[in-house]
């Protein structure tokens, strides 16, 4: 090995300031695994995630030439005869191609109430022969006698929507096709994602709060000391998420150590024990746990280029430590403040665990309904235009930052 | 403490207490240590005067820095006292001493302009704009700057951004100013420049200067006067001329120019004089310090004080010396020889004629007993 | 290498007769073990996994969706159970291969209305009901009996547990507030009536401790976190049971749900998965259940067949939710109403939630 390192080593030195195509490409090769790991495990799931959130192909589909014949319907009455035996035609077929499921979803979507419609007339229809499609069909289900059952399958036959993020805005078409606010009480998301705006923004605040003079005195304690205390800060930041989250349970729960310490010391009563998790009190404080170190390692790196005399020459200069520190020290580490605000902001607007373990009912994100359209709703659509909105909330964030401070200016450790 | 020996000669420096109208700086038994075993600066008694240029001079670790810190109040003596003007400063934080302070590399603000670093300790001060604006040009005319007041400290040459140091440590007008090793990060001509920079504006404004080198030939070139740092103690303080030509301590010796060193013993006292027995031979010498037969001694002889005996009896030392070897170093020649079992080198200066006498397996040289010094050996060695 | 071989193909023999079945864990999965799996491995040599979920179709959807299909047999809820078989991520079963009652009578008369689906016949019934803790009403104090007391914080004040789910919720809330039974989803597909359940919900929202999982309520009600909740009938039996907890359950307004195997689509052992779905269906072994838990058969002719808690004797009938008297306080979930409005329904709950 040892044999193998050292002729080469020359070899490399040499061809250096030549740079031969040959050395590129294989430069380029090397960078290749890390390319194809970024495409694969992130800009491809990101892509069809965003795709998924406009793309809905599954009644444009299944259902081709009924949702073509409605195309050319006055919309105002009931279809023709022959729309409704179309409609039969694909609905059986859809249902022994088993999408019918899909496609039922997605018509319910457009309008609630017309999943059982679909489904039961599917089941239903199958083997008959009857001289009126139509009949059979408003037989079945009432739904298929109301116009705007077909209107419902028209909107549901686009095979590109922007239905997901309209409702991700909160907003609806209506009956006459123009885009308008959805009743208060169905009003989420918007509520949602500026309280995750806030909640982010108190965090980041927080952990600036907390992590700036503990980046500071790591900064300049003696090396030794501040290896330490280093080691002290990614402790938790090597230790599972799930323990640190629950370990907070632990500590702040009715019947828990801060609770007992409160009524120990008799500041609360034992039956007014304070509710400081499952609330948006537990959010916050176990998240800004959870983060601190991505805004105490920027910092820390930022300070750490800070000279010491820096201080001690504002001193000299007449300067008391409140004026040093704002007009020499506090300037400098605006880089890592900027990245370490900017970490954290980023990463807490996409958190949902620790909502989820600890936010109780007050406490929850956006991020946390994203994961219940992923894993309960099964509305996949939505929760990808939510991330999408999510997304260009960061871009939109990236680029100010970039705008005020620049983003070459960041110092992320 | 060797500054206070009685026997010194009168050029020397004034020791401790010796308060003149023009004192401006006094530090009076002052000690100091870190963790309360391993002093860092032992029992030191110095007094600056008002204008001068005193530089502390010492190899690193020697307590010259830690002495301008404890000046400039960064540190606090662990004992004994510092006056400034008379006035007593262990309670005043430093940034109410009004002393400037040069920093090791500067410490200027990088996120300000010239013009802002160089107004902050008036702002402080809470002067107006206008008096601001005309302190700040008045400053950087001092160190030849004009119109730099926009620039960022990293846009600046390294002499530029020393020369900036330099006007933010006078700009608020302060009588004292310190530098800790200001030209450490200059390269040698710059250096040199600098050197007379600084030089010609402290003469300029009158200001008080304590400088902190570890470089002789820097503090040779600047200061009134030198306090030559050793372990934690002043060795000795006075005008470069003094240093070089009377050293009292062979630290002195050794550190200020080149000096040959040759431990020996006294064998005979006569007056100012005695003769010194190293290895084989007898030197005579004159006595530094007062010294009985049978003292152990230290003597020290520069390379540069020795001649070639063209004619026997022109030194009151002379000796034929084998040359072990030889560098040629155009304008002279250096010859290291051994005398009594030590080394010793002799300085040969180029001129016609002195080729020749090297031609030979020996040296005929010679010395006068004013230029070999009998002087105390170091007190951590003299038990042995 | 002779040898590691061999045990490859033992190895290899023993997968294809295994199944990987997922159920809901807890005294419901400790019944259906014993009940069904364990018999079931014993008359046919397949051994069988358990693993433990919290209901949905998520993870069978992403099984299905990336063709890495772990699971075989899944417990689902019988609207799972419909949804999952229309979106294609359930094997059908045939309904014609279900055995008959011991008296002949074929399976389709057999089984309870609304019990079968084109991917498999539900096992058994289980209720949501409400629960409280004795403790907390001692004797001759008035004692909660009714749905309407469980909305009711000024006659019995105390937190309530609820499921963080619209589901249920929303049909206590408006039999509570007097709508007949036959009446609650017609009530509900009105926006008036969906607004009355959720004005419902707001008089009692501040004292909810919301819960997740079916194994939280008894703790929450041992522990005296909440003075009464809402929970999985059989959880709050096996805890007065064989825990001796001092739980009283209210019948009155009970939500009847009905669930059962379902076998997931592309499982590379759909055979076994089948002859287990087959296994479960039989009278007597849906009976054995209700030896364990308080869970009542899905066929008629094994309701019979029910009689004494296994291992404490206790008298099976009264725990039943399918048994007189508790049947008519009953009403059965509509899910098909849920699956129209579920999405729309839990949006709106969400935004009331967090307001």
């Amino acid at each position: 090995m040892n044999a193998a390192a050292s002729v080469s080593a020359p070899a490399a030195v040499a061809k250096r300031p030549k740079r031969p195509r040959g050395s590129r490409l294989r430069a380029a090769a090397l960078a290749l695994p890390l390319v194809a790991f970024i495409v694969v495990t992130f800009i491809a799931p990101l892509g069809t995630m965003l795709v998924r959130s406009v793309h809905a192909p599954v009644v444009a589909d299944a259902m081709s030439e009924t949702v073509a014949l409605l195309g050319d319907w006055d919309g105002g009455s009931l279809p023709a005869e022959a729309v409704f035996a179309t409609a039969a035609r694909e609905l059986l077929k859809a249902r022994e191609d088993r999408v019918i499921g899909q496609v039922a979803t997605r018509v319910n979507r457009v309008q609630a109430g017309l999943r059982s419609a679909v489904t039961r007339t599917a089941r239903r229809l199958r083997g008959l022969q009857p001289e009126s499609w139509r009949a059979a069909m408003i037989e079945t289900h009432a739904a298929w006698g109301e116009v705007d059952t077909w209107r419902a399958l028209l909107l549901a036959g686009e095979r590109y929507t922007g239905r997901n993020y309209l409702h991700a805005l909160d907003l609806k078409r209506d009956a006459a096709g123009d885009i308008v606010a959805q009743p208060s009480e169905q009003r989420i998301y918007m509520a949602l994602l500026a309280r995750t705006l806030a909640v982010s923004l108190a965090i980041t605040l927080l952990c600036l709060l907390l992590g700036y003079p503990v980046a500071y005195f790591i900064a300049h304690a003696p090396p030794g000391r501040a290896n330490w205390l280093l080691l002290l800060v990614l402790v938790p930041f090597w230790t599972s998420l799930l323990v640190r989250t629950t370990s907070w349970i632990v500590l702040l729960q009715s019947q828990g150590v801060v609770n007992d310490l409160l009524v120990l010391i008799g500041l609360v009563n034992d039956d007014e024990r304070l509710a400081l998790i499952y609330n948006l009190n537990g959010t916050l404080v176990a998240m800004t746990h959870v983060l601190l170190p991505f805004m105490v390692l920027p910092l820390y790196s930022v300070m750490r280029t800070i000279p010491a005399t820096h201080m001690s020459a504002a001193a000299s200069l007449g300067a008391g430590f409140g004026k040093a520190f704002w007009r020499v020290y506090w300037p400098q580490t605006l880089p890592g403040v900027g990245a370490g605000s900017l970490l954290v902001f980023i990463l807490s607007i996409g958190y949902y665990i620790t909502p989820a373990l600890v936010g109780g009912r007050t406490g929850q994100l956006i991020s946390n309904m994203i994961a219940f359209h992923m894993q309960q709703s099964l509305n996949w659509g939505l929760a990808a235009a939510l991330g999408g909105i999510l997304l260009a909330c960061v871009v939109a964030l990236y680029l100010v930052y970039d705008r005020l401070v620049g983003v070459e200016r960041m110092k992320l450790g | 403490m060797d500054t206070q020996d009685p026997s010194r000669r009168p050029t020397s420096g004034e020791g401790a207490g010796a308060k003149t109208a023009d004192v401006y700086v006094e530090f009076n038994g002052v000690h100091k240590t870190y963790d309360g075993v391993t002093p860092i600066v032992r029992d030191l008694h110095l007094t600056v005067r008002e204008g001068e240029f005193l530089t502390l001079l010492g190899p690193s670790g020697s307590g010259k820095t830690t002495c301008l810190m404890m000046l400039a109040g960064f540190e606090a003596p662990s004992a004994g006292a510092i006056r400034i003007d008379g006035r007593a400063v262990d309670a005043v934080p430093p940034r109410k001493r009004n002393i400037g302070m040069v920093f090791q590399n500067y410490a200027l603000f990088p996120h300000m302009t010239v013009g802002a670093n160089l107004a902050f300790p008036l702002q402080v001060r809470g002067l107006d704009r206008a008096a601001v604006a005309e302190r700040v040009h008045r400053a950087l005319r001092l160190v030849r700057l004009e119109g730099f007041e926009d620039r960022h400290p990293n846009q600046l040459s390294g002499g530029q951004q020393q020369r900036v140091a330099i006007a933010r440590a006078l700009v608020f007008e302060p009588r004292l100013v310190l530098m800790d090793e200001p030209l450490g990060a200059l390269d040698r001509r710059l250096r040199e420049e600098m050197q007379f920079e600084i030089r010609r504006i402290q003469r300029t404004l009158g200001v008080t200067v304590v400088y902190v080198t570890h470089d002789q030939q820097e503090a040779m070139a600047m200061s009134d006067r030198v306090a030559v740092f050793n372990a934690g103690r002043i060795e000795q303080v006075d005008s470069p001329e003094v240093l070089y030509e009377e050293p009292r301590r062979p630290f002195v010796a050794s550190f200020i120019g080149d000096n040959n060193l040759l431990r020996g013993r006294v064998a005979a006292v006569d007056g100012d004089t005695c003769d010194v027995r190293v290895g084989d031979v007898v030197i005579n010498a004159f006595m530094v310090t007062r010294h009985e037969v049978g003292d152990d001694v230290v003597l020290a002889v520069r390379p540069e004080r020795t001649g070639l005996v063209s004619e026997a009896g022109t030194y009151t030392n002379e000796f034929v010396l084998r040359v072990e070897d030889m560098a040629f170093l155009g304008d002279h020649l250096r010859v290291l020889t051994n005398i009594g079992g030590h080394g010793f080198v002799v300085k040969i200066p180029n001129i016609v004629g002195h080729g020749g006498v090297l031609a030979g397996e020996g040296v005929h040289i010679g010395w006068a007993t004013l230029d070999c010094r009998a002087m105390r050996p170091p007190e951590d060695e003299s038990s042995d | 290498m002779l040898a590691g071989a061999a045990l490859m193909t033992a190895g290899t023999a023993v997968a294809a007769e295994s199944l990987t079945v997922v159920s809901w864990g807890g005294s419901y999965g400790r019944a259906s073990r014993l009940a069904v799996l364990e018999p079931f491995s014993a008359e046919t040599g397949i051994e069988v996994k358990v693993e433990d979920y919290n209901g949905g179709l998520a993870q069978i959807r992403a099984q299905v969706e990336t063709g890495i299909v772990t699971w075989d047999v899944v417990d689902l809820e019988t609207p799972d159970l419909v949804r999952g078989c229309d979106e294609a991520l359930l094997e059908e079963v045939d309904r014609e291969a279900l055995p008959p009652a011991a008296d002949g009578t074929p399976a389709a008369e057999d089984y309870f209305p609304d019990t079968m689906t084109d991917c498999g016949p539900a096992t058994l019934f289980y209720a949501t009901i409400v629960a409280y803790n004795s403790e907390l009403y001692p004797d001759g104090e008035p004692r909660p009996n009714s749905i309407a007391d469980f909305f009711d914080l000024e006659k019995f004040p105390g937190r309530r547990g609820m499921r963080r789910l619209p589901q249920v919720n929303l049909e206590f809330a408006l039999m509570a507030d007097g709508v007949a039974h036959d009446q609650v989803y017609a009530t509900l597909d009105t926006p008036a009536g969906l607004e009355r359940a959720f004005h419902k919900l707001d008089t009692i929202k501040d004292s909810i401790l919301w819960w997740e999982t079916g194994a939280q309520p008894p703790q929450i009600l041992a522990d005296q976190e909440v003075a009464m909740t809402t929970a999985y009938n059989g959880r709050i039996f096996n805890a007065q049971v064989v825990e001796k907890q001092p739980f009283v359950v209210i019948w009155d307004g009970q939500v009847l749900d009905t669930g059962g195997f379902g076998i997931v689509a592309k499982t590379k052992k759909l055979e076994a998965a089948q002859k287990l779905v087959l296994y479960a269906s039989r009278p007597e072994v849906q009976a054995r259940i209700g030896q364990y838990i308080s869970y009542s058969p899905a066929r008629r002719s094994a309701t019979a067949l029910v009689t004494t808690h296994k291992e404490t004797g206790v008298e099976m009938a009264p725990h039943m939710p399918t048994s007189e008297p508790n049947l008519p306080l009953s009403l059965s979930n509509d899910w098909e109403w849920w699956s129209d409005h579920g999405e729309e329904v839990n949006e709106r709950f969400a935004a009331w939630l967090a307001r």
